[in-house]
């Protein structure tokens, strides 16, 4: 465990800076957002960045490969490139959780080498959470928000930053600032884990559970009468995937140049009327099993094929987006009942 | 805080449920927490769950086209003075049925920015509306604030306190009101065109085609939106690059000009915060000065002056000029 005074956190992020691409959230006039550290940039002291690190692995659209045509002739553009090593400064502890949901999509055979590439590279920094707030519910999927699963965890307490590497690469990068940080021992740090705890308890989500939902519950949920209430004002925008760290779904469509083709992908979403759309039609055919594919992929399909891991992680940017107010803390009150309280 | 309250409402939907003059009405459900309603449909059985707040700020116009194809009775919808031009102009476009809806006037006060709410904290227990917000916070305490720091963007400069339709009002009918909701517009027209265009192209940068703009538009009423639609040529799920940021908000603009109402709906719903009224209200203002004054849904059945044609309109010529000498 190393630690700095936080007066000095510019000189630690110019550092890091110097030896790598280092990715932080910044104050926007539309949130906190992800950008690249240049020198005089302040971290964001919001909770929540208003959308998550998951981007900066599987961007809204990126090219995957290009072709070049000439006659008859096609000419097969590889455009992928090995990325250097980055750092993304202060993940919440949901979306560092987030991408390990996204690792068992993406890292499965048939691997997606445009996400490995940036996730073998990324350094994931993750402050643990010393001021929640009323949407959070990590703790309702087993994330711990005072010990983040992350390459290196960061602590505010006292006028200190503490680092706390976990892997081999976060014991890199935390030796590789040594000259700017000293030696401490756990226990500032011990205080401020338990100081989250003690708030995390006191959430106003603090009791909802899951367990009502996971494998084997699609023929308990997909027919219920009460998908028909939940989606009944939805309008079907697509914000609550867009903004969640977990959805993965994407679309690839061709773009004719005139001399070539460009191939493109870009997130779908499951809210959408063309979503998945196949010659024989649209299967979802209203918003209702549109919004019902969305939330049983997180609580009921995604865990029955990964182990029971769900594919929420509570982070709570779905209730603060969605434009009527819906969301899967409803759905999971509402549909899981007593079990839910 | 606002002159009516849950009871009066409720009050007012069971009266003219138990009349039958309505079967069902739209209204606002209550959330987990203060701030996150939801428009549902009521019934006698669960108006219960009926809530009304200064987070009450959905438009229910454009619910109307779904709802009246519902049922051939009427339904009730509570409308606030802005949604009473949406609800208009929907009926100059035959959108949906006036003979199956029962509308009932309320006044409004302004509706809560719960974005500028978290602007003071982000860890929210519960906000009690009146004068001075009383904002209970999880880990700071209470926090107060003057409520017309809060209000949302489109209630600091609301137009009309006026209700341009209904079957009957709930308290004294207001009026069209001078706003300066054209000052931030003349201040970009102030600018140069490079730093018009740095400030857009600042603002779109952050759009994530959620497309929640499109859809919660009273006036975008397509049954498929060409960027929806992929024998158009121009369906799109996200900006390839920042000439398509821009292509999906021009072409909206230009769609709902004369018909978009300044009901604020898609500023209110942008997750990213984008300043979508502007757009509109450019074009808003130019349809003044270029044909006189318009008020889109200020009565049914008035023909926007894009749609119309005069011997007194302006040349596209002389438009244009002045546009670039404005
Ligand atoms: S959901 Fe948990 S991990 Fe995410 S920001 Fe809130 S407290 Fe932190
Ligand atoms: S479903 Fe909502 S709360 Fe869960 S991870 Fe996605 S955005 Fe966050
Ligand atoms: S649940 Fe909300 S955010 Fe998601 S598609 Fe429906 S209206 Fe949009
Ligand atoms: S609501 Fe905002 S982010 Fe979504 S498409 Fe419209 S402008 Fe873009």
């Amino acid at each position: 465990m190393r630690k700095l005074s936080l007066e000095r956190l510019d000189a630690l992020l110019s550092s890091i800076s110097e030896k790598m691409p280092l990715y932080l959230p910044v104050d926007t006039d539309g949130g906190a957002h992800f950008v690249r550290f240049q020198s005089g940039l302040k971290p964001s002291e919001k909770l929540l960045p208003s959308k998550s690190a998951k981007d900066i692995f599987f961007p809204q659209s990126e090219e995957l490969v290009n072709f070049k045509v000439d006659g008859k002739k096609i000419e097969i553009i590889d455009i992928r490139k090995e990325c250097e090593d980055f750092v993304v400064w202060g993940v919440t502890p949901c979306d560092a959780k987030a991408l390990r949901v996204l690792d068992n999509v993406f890292l499965a055979e048939p691997i997606d080498s445009f996400y490995k590439n940036r996730r073998d590279h990324g350094i994931i920094v993750s402050l643990a959470c010393a001021r929640p707030s009323e949407t959070c519910f990590c703790q309702t999927f087993g994330i711990d928000a005072a010990d983040p699963d992350c390459d290196v965890a960061i602590y505010k307490a006292d006028g200190y930053l503490y680092l706390s590497p976990k892997t081999d690469k976060g014991e890199k990068l935390v030796a590789s600032l040594a000259d700017l940080t000293e030696d401490t021992d756990e226990k500032p740090v011990e205080d401020a884990k338990n100081t989250i705890r003690e708030r995390l308890a006191k959430l106003p989500l603090a009791n909802l559970k899951a367990d009502a939902f996971g494998a084997g519950k699609t023929s308990k949920f997909f027919d219920a009468p009460e998908w028909s209430e939940l989606s009944e004002s939805c309008l079907g925008c697509g914000s609550c995937t867009f903004h969640c760290p977990t959805c993965q779904c994407y679309d690839i469509k061709d773009i004719d140049t005139g001399h070539g083709v460009i191939r493109q992908r870009c997130w779908d979403s499951c809210m959408y009327s063309e979503f998945t759309k196949m010659s024989a039609g649209q299967p979802r055919l209203t918003q209702k099993e549109r919004f019902r594919q969305r939330f049983m992929h997180k609580l009921v399909y995604y865990p029955e094929r990964y182990n029971g891991l769900y594919s929420c992680v509570g982070c709570g940017r779905c209730l603060r987006v969605c434009p009527i107010g819906m969301n899967i803390v409803k759905v999971m009150k509402k549909l899981g009942g007593n079990e839910n309280a | 805080m606002q002159e009516i309250n849950r009871e009066t409402l409720i009050a007012k939907a069971k009266e003219l449920l138990d009349a039958g003059t309505v079967d069902r009405l739209l209204g606002w459900k209550r959330g987990e927490f203060d701030w996150d309603v939801t428009p549902a449909v009521f019934t006698a059985d669960n108006l219960g769950e009926f809530v009304y707040n200064s987070f009450c700020g959905a438009n229910f116009s454009k619910y109307l086209i779904a709802e009246t194809r519902k049922s051939e009775k009427k339904v009730l919808v509570f409308l606030k003075p802005c949604d009473t031009y949406s609800f208009n102009q929907l009926l100059t476009e035959h959108r949906f049925d006036r003979e199956r809806v029962y509308a009932v006037g309320i006044p409004c006060e302004g509706m809560l920015d719960v974005a500028k709410i978290r602007g003071l904290s982000d860890n929210v227990a519960s906000v009690t509306d009146g004068e001075t917000v009383k904002i209970e916070t999880l880990w700071d305490g209470e926090i107060t604030s003057e409520r017309e720091k809060l209000l949302a963007e489109r209630c600091l400069n609301c137009k009309s306190k006026k209700h341009v339709a209904y079957d009957e009002l709930i308290g004294e009918d207001g009026d069209v009101l001078d706003s300066h909701r054209f000052d931030e517009v003349e201040r970009l027209e102030s600018l140069t065109p490079d730093e018009r265009y740095a400030f857009w192209q600042n603002e779109l940068s952050r759009c994530i085609r959620c497309n929640a703009c499109r859809d919660v538009c009273p006036a975008c009423t397509c049954e498929k939106c060409v960027f929806d639609n992929p024998n158009s040529g121009l369906e799109n799920k996200a900006a390839a690059n920042e000439f398509e940021e821009k292509l999906f908000h021009i072409i909206r603009a230009f769609h709902v000009a004369g018909r978009c109402t300044d009901c604020g709906e898609c500023s209110r719903v942008c997750p990213q915060h984008i300043p979508l009224h502007l757009l509109n209200r450019k074009f808003i203002r130019d349809i003044d000065n270029f044909y006189g004054e318009y008020q889109a849904g200020a009565e049914v059945g008035s023909r926007a002056p894009i749609v119309n044609f005069t011997t007194d309109d302006l040349e596209p010529s002389e438009a244009v000029r002045r546009d670039e000498n404005a």
